[in-house]
């Protein structure tokens, strides 16, 4: 094959003044983390709302539930992420949008990123939620208003509770999704990993080193991921009952 | 006063009425068995008596609080009405003693200690109480059914609800749970109960009601029923569950 | 306010559809197609008994499920040249007459200097799309292979089928009947994700209207668009897929 192979070029400076070209891959490892983790706390609890709007007895608080999936699971997350960045500011009022245009780097697209991020991803974790409620026999709802609980409490004490531990091998592909996704976000300008590893092979031209470097550091997270999850799945498993039990994701 | 007053209640899903008319009362420390075959709406009519099934006409006043009107406080009307499910309905991610504490607590704002205590008192007069630490998915049928009992029990309800307590129990632990159910009712607590066990019916039940297409079609003292029912219904039903 | 101009959108009509969605019609079609293939293949070997077979291809799957699609559109796009190039140049040294005059007829490409291969950016997105693809497709299709249930592999041993037989006209058309609506979301979400060549500066739908949307300086029109008939269509598509799900349940 007519390449130059040159494995050592981590280890010299990159043009970016960020010191070596590693440290250009481990910046963008950064910002991959940052703007994935906090759009995934955000997912969570947004989406966990969500969910149970869907399942709630009023016909008006699901249908809302119903179109918020609806929309953020029927555009692509590109175009989702166009809409924050490029369409959002024009109609924040109070001057916000020109104060988010006016933002400096990281931050004008790392904001954005994150809220398409989190929207995105809670449409998807809501639509997991919805079907773990829905997995559970109505029984468990019944004995749990028939103690006396309010509603609230039934999902809070006895619902929620078991759905987590159900869904949670899907929330630890969720995880990963969100960490991948926040790849998207390098077409509003976040130097993330992908970023990082495309801006290394234009200024040195090493393509193959550049690429495996980051198709590496995506494994090594995923498998951070899953040991992890698999930790807290051990953790919060509950002896004979079943949803626990179920084979994990191994990497998705 | 009567403990349970049904007056006249009516329920429909849709447009298929699951109950029709029904009224009937039960007085404190009487033991009403409720028998019909299956799609009768036995379940659904048990199910009214603590509004987990609302209805849409008539009237259920349980120790004198009415159901239907709006300023009644459900939960805490729930909270002294005992209910155990065919499924028994244990939270599998508590413990046994979670099980039975968790609605003391939250609801009754009992102190844990307190609600711990109580609810341990319950689980050792259902014969359980070195199982406290286990959970529901490690228990036997029965063994959780009894659990669920003494749930029920630790709210100290001035009533209980059975919503066919042994059937989903296989046969050899049917026994166990009736045992309870049996001691309970010698101890004067108000029971309404659906059941196809006629041998607990006979043994402990004041009044018997037989059900069919959402209709009360007998509503008789025990030994009325088993001797002569009204009804040719009520007799194919007791001669096909009697052959046995 | 914002000074809307929805003018630019009915110009630039014909370019969107004509130009743009035919382009991305065509990837997803290839895709789904080429990926449903390849991920069946790879569900066959990951199902398989011998290791030789099964263990290369979980790692593929694993590995590309592992990284983001836009990794994997880079990746594509800067090593297929060179992989090409060095193929066809060993391909070339085994037979040089036929070779070369193939594809010198069918890339204008001449294989002797061994220079890394151009390929079109059609050719390039369709490819990386199979490979990406496939590795979902397959994880449905082992999912589907092995919900039909080993007594019909017994059966149709029993009767002298082999392997391939088997496979092909008793187990493959009842995985692919459990499957459909779970392939057909896959090949929405495919749809979704061909607008992610956006970063090859390729003109699929999303593509087009950015370009006209630089052009004449109108953003927030030509993305609010571009939203709205992605989702018209994967919500109308998403709508059928429920539709065969229930007619299907209703079947068994």
């Amino acid at each position: 094959m007519n390449y130059n192979w040159h494995w050592l070029i981590f280890w010299e400076a990159s043009p970016d003044g960020q010191g070596t070209y590693l440290d250009t891959l481990l910046n963008g490892l950064q910002w991959t983390l940052v703007t994935a983790l906090s759009a995934a706390i955000a997912a969570f609890v947004l989406g966990s709302i969500i969910g149970v709007m869907r399942t709630l007895p009023s016909r008006t608080l699901s249908r809302i539930s119903m179109a918020y999936i609806e929309l953020f699971r029927n555009v692509p997350l590109l175009v989702q992420m166009f809409l924050w960045y490029f369409v959002l500011p024009e109609f924040l009022p109070w001057g916000l949008g020109e104060d988010m245009k006016r933002l400096l780097p990281p931050w004008g697209s790392l904001v954005p990123a994150v809220l398409c991020l989190s929207f995105f991803t809670s449409a998807r974790v809501a639509e997991q939620v919805r079907a773990g409620i829905d997995s559970l026999s109505k029984g468990q709802k019944l004995a749990g208003l028939a103690l006396g609980l309010n509603l609230r409490q039934t999902y809070q004490y006895v619902l929620l509770p078991l759905v987590y531990r159900i869904i949670l091998p899907t929330l630890t592909s969720e995880l990963m999704n969100v960490i991948k996704n926040s790849s998207v976000a390098l077409t509003i300008g976040l130097i993330e990993l992908t970023a990082a590893a495309h801006a290394m092979q234009e200024f040195s031209f090493q393509v193959f080193e550049a690429f495996t470097a980051a198709t590496l550091i995506y494994i090594i997270i995923n498998i951070v991921v899953v040991i992890v999850m698999r930790f807290l799945e051990k953790r919060v498993a509950v002896p004979g009952f079943i949803g626990t039990k179920r084979e994990a994701v191994i990497t998705s | 006063m009567a403990m349970i007053d049904i007056q006249h209640i009516s329920k429909w899903y849709g447009s298929f009425q699951a109950l029709r008319d029904c009224s009937t009362k039960v007085e404190k420390g009487e033991v009403l068995v409720i028998c019909g075959p299956s799609g009768c709406g036995k379940s659904t009519l048990i199910k009214t008596v603590n509004g987990l099934e609302p209805i849409q006409e008539g009237e259920i006043l349980v120790n004198g609080i009415s159901l239907t009107s709006p300023k009644t406080n459900l939960p805490q009307l729930r909270a002294h009405v005992g209910m155990v499910f065919q499924h028994f309905e244990l939270f599998p991610h508590l413990s046994v003693r979670e099980n039975l504490t968790l609605a003391q607590v939250k609801v009754l704002k009992r102190s844990k200690a307190e609600a711990g205590e109580k609810g341990l008192q319950y689980l050792e007069r259902v014969g359980l109480l070195e199982q406290k630490d286990k959970f529901p998915g490690q228990l036997s049928g029965g063994q959780q059914q009894r659990v669920a009992i003494a749930r029920a029990l630790s709210m100290d309800p001035i009533c209980m609800l059975f919503d066919e307590p042994t059937s989903a129990l296989d046969p050899e632990m049917i026994s166990e749970v009736l045992d309870v159910m049996v001691k309970l009712a010698q101890e004067g607590m108000t029971m309404m109960v659906v059941t196809h066990e006629m041998g607990f019916a006979r043994k402990v039940a004041h009044r018997v009601i037989f059900m069919d297409q959402g209709r009360i079609i007998e509503d008789l003292p025990k030994e009325d029923f088993f001797g002569k029912p009204h009804t040719e219904r009520a007799q194919q039903f007791l001669d096909k569950i009697l052959v046995h | 306010m914002y000074d809307f101009d929805f003018d630019v959108i009915w110009r630039s009509l014909g370019y969107l559809f004509r130009d743009g969605m035919t382009f991305t019609l065509m990837l997803t079609t290839c895709a789904m197609v080429g990926g449903i293939i390849l991920g069946t293949l790879l569900a066959m070997m990951r199902l398989s008994s011998y290791r030789f077979f099964s263990a290369p291809a979980g790692l593929y799957v694993n590995m590309t499920r592992a990284i983001p699609l836009l990794l994997v559109i880079f990746w594509c796009y800067f090593l297929l040249p060179y992989i090409c190039g060095y193929v066809f140049h060993e391909l070339y040294k085994i037979s040089p007459k036929p070779i070369g005059d193939l594809l010198i007829r069918i890339f204008g490409y001449q294989v002797q200097d061994g220079t890394p291969l151009r390929i079109g950016a059609f050719t390039s997105s369709v490819i990386t799309f199979i490979l990406f693809q496939a590795a979902y497709y397959c994880e449905i299709m082992r999912a589907g292979i092995q919900s039909v249930s080993q007594g019909q592999m017994g059966a149709s041993y029993a009767l002298g089928l082999n392997y391939w037989q088997t496979m092909f006209h008793i187990i493959l058309p009842q995985a692919f009947r459990n499957m459909l609506p779970v392939l057909l979301t896959q090949t929405i979400i495919l749809f979704q994700d061909t607008s992610l060549v956006y970063v090859l500066s390729i003109t699929d739908f999303l593509g087009a209207a950015s370009k006209v949307a630089q052009r004449d300086g109108r953003l927030v029109e030509m993305y609010v668009f571009v939203a709205l008939i992605y989702f018209v269509i994967c919500l109308f598509l998403s709508y059928l897929v429920r539709c065969l799900q229930s007619r299907i349940a209703i079947i068994r």
